[in-house]
């Protein structure tokens, strides 16, 4: 098992971050260049990698295996699954996007949000706990944005975060799994900290410090299923089914749920998501929610349910619930935000919650939705994140106030913001529509209560979606936008970053089968892992004759 | 004491010569009797000859003791009448501090970022006089702190070998003495300096005493200041076990005073901070480590019986060193005082390698050999940390306080990136040695321990609040008007650094040939 087609699809990205860290400053035009190429030829790989994924092979393809710490029993293996390949097809493609999107954001003064008003009494409550950091925050916010900050080491850094995100997808090593979880850390921090909003540094540190915590707790039940499982081995396929059941797996399956919840983020593990989202800069806040959160929703799949099944069933009901609270509060919340980017933060922790729903009902249908919600959940709130950010480049503003009637000025980007919005709330037709149809009927086949109250969130996802496209782009025409020079419309290299994603939305909307079908066999293992079945359907006549 | 007068007067008992192993010996040889030569230097050689004659012989001493450990690597044998016991646990705990000493000693001879070097020429000038201000920008060099260096190496090497108490005493008194000198040295900040000699010297007088005391009963119960008849004793005396538990517990605080552990943690900060900053290195890789090897040697070794437990000290005091040090050092706005309290909280990481245990209850090889990577990979990692932290500079020395390292990764990305790197190995991140430590030494007591390997997780976690505040500071914060500047060290200081932070990241990413050299080198005679 020496396959090195992982590798290569690792490699790729990791030597385009290490050249672009080696450029000599001022070469900024050549970094982006190779940051492009490099990403879209990693996604073009992974594409190819895809389509040769045979849905009726092996549950793990592309397998390759090298002994990296003898003593330990660690090997540096990569391998990937159904799940895993859809997931790294969706990452890949959100890289090039993201550096076609961010090409000139730092270049001009387009980096300069201010301060939001709306925001700073949110702060305030959040903030008193974070002190002098915070308080440093503020005070250099206003001569940050004058400040020329590095091109070339964010894209560098973007691309250091992809070999990350492929890796972490990839591996079938835990303890490999934990060091890049980790490690992936590291370039997602000095993105949020140096190239994000006001108050980046505060966000920039929360968002560490809360992942590492995460991470501990899972380093934690790593050693320990290694020590309890009697093997010698982190391989994954070594230590299923090896864990004692009882309340060691209840302790060590717990270890990985926080860290997962956190990455996910699940109510009410969620709070630093919504600071991380708003200041971390567009590019990176698409790939922060769009990719790294779907690591947490990936680890419950494919960590918690197959190496701790009898775990997984004791908890499922209070993971089930604290979804659905998800859901409704991260919505309601969602309503009440003035600042565009925390709001779609906060749209992106509901949607968190239709997944955690979709994993732990244990149904096929469950599973597979859960899966496809990730990829689509990456697209359309990639998509949003990245529209977001043309408006707030153009209105110098994240609140919503800010802005009105915009549409009639940009009725380009108008467009492509309503087609963002409508996927986010899952209109038929739309990609994230058919994920959250499964999830709901996986979830109704075991759960009918859980899954009722769930449908509520539709309703409120509208009402988030619509009120923040009517207010920002329906209406008068707010005297800032419709004066200010640079507020035009999409320029070709913007179209072309929002083409194709908007494509996919449709595509996967109407034909999602291709998905399914490579998705499908992995859920199904899983699910035979936990050893749960699908329940049979009945009707009331059936119930009513036993 | 008396006892031990009283038995050597004793007309029965007969005085033979022991025998001496001089080639087990030979490393600790080589380097006292540098220690001895460059006395003489000091005293013979011409002033503009001195500072490279006392560092050639001393690097050379290092250098050629380390070839004697590798030359006597099988070795495995008690010497001088079993009180010492040169055994692979000795061997690979000599040469990690020979090495560690070697990078302290070129951060020592660094003299192009400051006029001299970091060390004053003359310690006791008065502070605050006119005689201490123009010391303070003379060309005078100061090179009695070299032999000094290795007689405190000396006093390391026998410290871990020591199979008997009061030899293991006696090298506690070689390897402090010099110490409390050298924290004294400082060439800034003199006032500091002293207060830093001052309360290490009268700190760890008393815990000498403590440990004095602590032999003094142990010889009243066993008989015997050697260790291997202080273990059988534990099973076969008769006299009260008051004597064996007050004994035992004197003898640790004196211990975990010298390895900076909590409770008996409160002089590491100030002295950390006072000492001059290579110095400071020296004493957070090279004595803590001898420490640890006396630690080792003493629980290994004397006090190894299941017949009793001392496990729930060492479970106290680990918890307690773990929390002082990462609750603590949230409050610290030195980056040597915040160094100072993450060694706290990594003696504390270390300590759960002892509380391994096999299955059957017995100390685990696996404990051992975790302690030993451990201690290797925090050596490099904190030389290096410190040795960078003597670059910082402005027209005052060092700039230490976090406030006057915003922005420096603006002006210095290289420094900046280094000194991040080692924070996050500090911090325990993945990919660095750091991490690999932690999971060895997690590793190795999760069975036994596991509660404490979460409360190491949290601590690690609070921990790296402190040390992303410093990353926070240097990336992400503008730079101050007046700001410190980052020199440019010579090619000494540059070789130190670069070994410290090549090994961070060599021992993270390729742990296994150390792993097979701890495995190998835990082995304890007797």
């Amino acid at each position: 098992m020496h396959n090195i087609a992982l590798i290569i699809l690792i490699g790729i990205p990791l030597v385009g971050s290490l050249i672009i860290f080696s450029l000599p400053e001022g070469n900024d035009l050549v970094a982006k260049q190779i940051a492009f190429i490099l990403s879209a030829v990693t996604f073009i790989y992974a594409l190819v990698l895809t389509f040769t994924f045979n849905t009726k092979g092996a549950r793990f393809q592309f397998e390759g295996s090298w002994v990296w710490i003898k003593s330990f029993g660690v090997h540096f293996a990569f391998g990937v699954d159904g799940i895993a390949v859809v997931l790294i097809a969706m990452s890949t493609l959100l890289v090039p996007v993201v550096v076609l999107a961010s090409w000139n954001s730092f270049d001009t003064i387009e980096d300069a949000e201010e301060l939001p008003r709306g925001s700073a009494s949110g702060a305030a409550d959040v903030g008193s706990a974070s002190g002098a950091v915070d308080g440093a925050a503020v005070a250099t916010a206003t001569t940050a944005v004058v400040q020329t900050r590095s091109v070339k080491t964010y894209f560098a850094l973007l691309l250091l975060l992809e070999v990350f995100m492929i890796g972490v997808f990839a591996a079938t090593d835990i303890f490999l799994f934990y060091v890049l979880f980790e490690a992936m850390l590291v370039p997602m921090y000095f993105i949020i900290g140096s190239f994000g909003g006001p108050r980046r540094q505060y966000a920039a540190v929360k968002f560490f410090l809360y992942s590492l915590l995460g991470g501990l707790l899972m380093l934690a039940s790593v050693i320990g299923v290694y020590v309890s499982s009697g093997t010698s081995s982190f391989a994954f396929t070594d230590l299923v089914g090896r864990v004692p059941t009882g309340a060691t797996q209840k302790w060590l399956f717990l270890g990985f749920f926080i860290a997962f919840a956190i990455k996910a983020p699940l109510v009410p593990f969620h709070t630093w998501l919504p600071d991380a989202g708003a200041e971390a800069p567009s590019g990176g806040a698409a790939l922060l929610v769009g990719v790294l959160d779907k690591v947490g929703t990936f680890g419950f799949l494919r960590y918690c349910l197959p190496l701790f099944p009898e775990a997984s069933r004791y908890f499922a009901k209070p993971i089930m619930i604290l979804s659905v609270i998800g859901i409704l509060y991260a919505a309601f919340l969602a309503m009440g935000q003035r600042d565009m980017k925390r709001l779609v933060a906060y749209t992106s922790v509901a949607h968190f919650g239709f997944i955690g729903l979709g994993i732990f009902a244990f149904t096929t249908q469950g599973g597979t939705g859960a899966v496809l919600y990730m990829v689509n959940h990456g697209l359309s709130t990639g998509l949003l994140f990245i529209v977001v950010g043309f408006l707030i480049a153009r209105g110098k503003s994240r609140l919503v106030g800010d802005y009105g009637g915009a549409a009639k000025v940009v009725p380009k980007l108008g467009a492509v913001f309503l087609i963002a919005g409508l996927s986010s709330l899952a209109l038929p037709g739309m990609n994230t529509f058919i994920s959250e149809f499964l999830t709901l009927v996986g979830t109704f086949t075991r759960h009918k209560a859980l899954a009722i109250v769930a449908t509520t969130g539709i309703i409120l996802a509208a009402l988030y979606v619509l009120l923040l496209y009517q207010r920002t782009m329906q209406g008068t025409l707010n005297p800032k936008v419709g004066t200010s020079a640079s507020f035009r419309d999409l320029s070709l290299r913007e179209l072309a970053v929002v083409t194709p994603l908007i494509t996919l939305i449709f595509v996967l909307g109407v034909y999602p089968k291709p998905i399914i079908d490579i998705i499908n066999p992995a859920v199904q293992a899983t699910m035979h892992d936990i050893g749960q079945t699908d329940p049979q359907p009945h009707t009331a006549a059936v119930r009513g004759g036993k | 004491m008396n006892a031990l007068i009283a038995a050597a007067v004793d007309p029965n008992s007969t005085f033979s010569i022991p025998s001496l192993s001089y080639a087990a010996l030979a490393p600790i040889l080589i380097v006292l009797a540098a220690a001895c030569v460059g006395v003489l230097v000091e005293a013979g050689v011409p002033r503009e000859y001195r500072f490279n004659a006392q560092l050639g012989l001393t690097m050379a001493a290092l250098v050629a003791a380390f070839v004697a450990v590798i030359a006597i690597r099988r070795t495995n044998t008690l010497t001088a009448a079993s009180a010492l016991a040169i055994d692979p646990t000795t061997l690979f705990l000599q040469g990690t501090i020979l090495v560690l000493a070697a990078l302290s000693v070129l951060l020592l001879a660094e003299r192009s970022t400051e006029t001299g070097s970091a060390i004053v020429a003359q310690a006791a000038v008065v502070v605050g006089s006119a005689a201490d201000r123009r010391l303070a920008t003379s060309e005078r060099v100061q090179t009695e702190v070299f032999p000094l260096a290795l007689f405190a190496v000396g006093g390391m090497l026998v410290f871990p070998a020591a199979n008997n108490l009061v030899l293991m005493f006696v090298a506690l008194e070689v390897l402090s003495l010099p110490l409390y000198l050298m924290a004294g040295l400082a060439r800034r900040r003199r006032l500091l300096s002293q207060e830093a000699a001052l309360k290490y010297f009268l700190l760890g007088a008393f815990a000498s005493a403590f440990f004095l005391y602590g032999l003094a009963l142990l010889y009243g119960y066993a008989n015997s200041v050697d260790l291997g008849e202080i273990l059988k004793a534990q099973s076969t005396s008769t006299k009260s076990d008051v004597l064996l538990y007050l004994g035992f517990g004197l003898l640790l605080v004196g211990l975990l005073f010298k390895a900076g552990i909590a409770p008996f943690h409160s002089w590491t900060p100030d002295v950390y901070q006072g000492a001059p900053t290579p110095v400071t290195a020296f004493m957070a890789s090279c004595t803590k480590i001898a420490a640890f090897g006396a630690i080792i040697r003493i629980l290994y070794v004397g006090f190894s019986v299941s017949s009793w437990n001392w496990r729930p000290i060492v479970w106290a005091v680990a918890i307690a060193s773990m929390v002082v040090g990462a609750v603590l050092g949230l409050t610290q706005t030195d980056v040597k005082r915040i160094l100072a309290y993450s060694s706290i909280a990594h003696a504390g990481f270390i300590l759960m390698g002892f509380l391994a245990e096999n299955r059957d209850g017995t100390m685990s090889q696996d404990g051992l050999s975790s302690i030993l990577f451990y201690l290797v990979t925090y050596g490099f990692t904190t030389i290096a940390a410190f040795g960078l932290v003597t670059l910082v500079r402005d027209g005052n020395g060092e700039a230490t306080h976090l406030s006057q390292w915003s922005g420096l990764a603006k002006r210095s990305p290289v420094f900046a990136v280094a000194f991040t790197f080692l924070l996050l190995a500090l911090a325990g991140i993945p990919l660095t040695s750091g991490f690999s430590g932690k999971f060895v030494v997690f590793r190795a007591a999760y069975h036994s321990a596991a509660p404490l390997v979460v409360i190491a997780l949290i601590t690690s976690a609070v921990a790296a609040f402190f040390y992303l505040r410093i990353v926070v500071m240097m990336f992400f914060a503008e730079p101050a008007e007046d700001g410190p500047a980052v020199s440019i060290p010579s090619p000494l200081s540059t070789i130190a650094l670069t070994v410290g932070v090549a090994a961070t990241l060599f021992l993270g990413v390729f742990p296994q040939p150390l792993l097979d050299l701890a495995t190998n080198a835990a082995k304890l005679h007797g």
